[in-house]
């Protein structure tokens, strides 16, 4: 079973955009597990590159290193960021408890290059964003398909994530917002689902959408999975309608 | 919001609202269907054979069974998953509890047996849906089996 799941944007374990309360690996008590996992967005204006890191322990801990760079065409520029992440099983088992598997999480997050999103207005180029993730794993789901569900609580005042700096002229504090995804695997190995995750503007005159995808994860084996996507990223930095491809390959020790 | 995202939204929530129900409706099943969908008798004979053929080959667990009476546990297998998936047994052998006492089954090592036990299925040809159903209903039990 792909327990493990993938890995999302900031290297925690998760989907593509969302964060699961799973564990990084396939480690049981006792156990260690690690991810390496390169991801790569692409839309009319925009690539994004993701290069991410984890470890898991126990079953129990999740540290994890993100490297994110957004190239915008348009712009003829780049902005880069490092995020820094931990995750802690709170509560349940994704299979074996009527209660979801509950993880609470932190994101470091460190922009490298504040030029840009302070010219948009953003106050600081590091911030720290803290979530709470529920996930579910129904082993006989509908149809008797395995079906995943999972809600996540994030407090942030990332602006997209915080490649464009944190905090702005129309809010600077954390707010929550929520984000949510679910997997139906239609064999063992092959999953499809949707992600959301809602995203709020901080900075004055520059939009920001909610996120979206479908995507198809194989898992062929323990070692190895491959997640592709459509993704909808809706208006970044000023550039409206920001949708395209997403592909992400991890290998897992 | 736009219409896309609204509806992928929507969608989101119906799922969820959904399949819990459907999981219920799934639960409360009486019926022999499950034996069916495994091949009766002969079909758990096959995968409990197979089973035995992969704790056999599996490094990990093998050395749990070093003095086990095979042919007691072949026997309260078949009779325990025939009894749990509705079909026409009644499983007589002792609690989950009593049996794996002392053992101290780790996590890792039960996930080892259910992975066996996926590949046993497999062999067997039984469909997916039918193997997660089974699966469900064994992973009730691991509280009663690991840590004991
Ligand atoms: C869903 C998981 C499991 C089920 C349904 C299950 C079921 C059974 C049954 C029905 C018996 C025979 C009971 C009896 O002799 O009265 C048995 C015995 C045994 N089980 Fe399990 N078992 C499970 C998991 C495990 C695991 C993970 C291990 C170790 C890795 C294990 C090791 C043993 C051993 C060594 C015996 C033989 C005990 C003896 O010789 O007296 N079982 N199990």
């Amino acid at each position: 079973m792909a327990t493990g799941g993938g890995t999302q944007i900031e290297g925690a374990a998760g989907g593509g955009v969302v964060p699961w309360a799973v564990i990084a690996g396939y480690g049981a008590e006792d156990e260690f597990g690690a991810d390496a996992t390169v991801s790569y967005a692409t839309t009319r204006d925009l690539d994004l590159s993701v290069l991410a890191l984890s470890v898991g322990f126990d079953n129990r801990f999740e540290l994890s290193f993100g490297h994110q760079r957004l190239d915008v065409g348009p712009l003829d520029t780049q902005v880069r960021q490092n995020v820094f992440g931990a995750k802690m099983r709170l509560a349940g088992d994704l299979i074996y408890t009527d209660m979801p598997q509950i993880s609470l999480g932190v994101q470091h997050k460190r922009q490298q290059d504040f030029v840009i999103p302070s010219a948009l207005g953003a106050r600081s180029s590091s911030g720290t964003d803290v979530y709470l993730s529920a996930s579910k794993l129904f082993l006989a789901g509908p149809g008797g398909r395995s079906l995943l569900l999972n809600g996540t609580v994030r407090a942030t005042n990332a602006n997209e994530t915080g490649l464009l700096g944190f905090g702005g002229a129309e809010n600077d504090s954390h707010r929550l917002v929520g984000e949510a995804s679910a997997a139906l695997f239609l064999s063992r190995n092959t999953a499809v689902g949707i992600e959301y995750r809602q995203k709020r503007a901080n900075l004055s005159g520059v939009d920001e959408d909610d996120w979206w995808d479908v995507f198809i994860g194989y898992f062929p084996n323990k070692n190895f999975s491959v997640i592709g996507a459509f993704v909808d990223l809706g208006s970044v930095a000023g550039l409206e309608r920001q949708s395209g491809a997403y592909l992400s390959l991890q290998a897992s020790f | 919001m736009n219409r896309w995202v609204a509806s992928v939204a929507a969608s989101v929530v119906t799922l969820s609202l959904i399949a819990p129900a459907q999981i219920l409706a799934d639960e409360s099943e009486r019926d022999d269907r499950l034996f069916q969908q495994l091949g009766g008798l002969g079909g758990i004979d096959l995968i409990v054979e197979e089973l035995l053929v992969e704790i056999s080959r599996d490094l990990r667990i093998v050395e749990q069974f070093a003095e086990t009476n095979v042919e007691r546990f072949r026997r309260l297998l078949v009779e325990q998953i025939c009894d749990i998936s509705g079909g026409p047994c009644e499983y007589s052998g002792d609690s989950m509890e009593l049996v794996h006492g002392g053992m101290e089954i780790t996590e890792a090592e039960f996930n080892a047996l259910v992975e066996n036990l996926i590949t046993a299925m497999d062999t067997a040809r039984v469909p997916l849906a039918a193997q997660n159903r089974l699966l469900r209903k064994l992973a009730e039990m691991r509280s009663d089996i690991i840590h004991q």
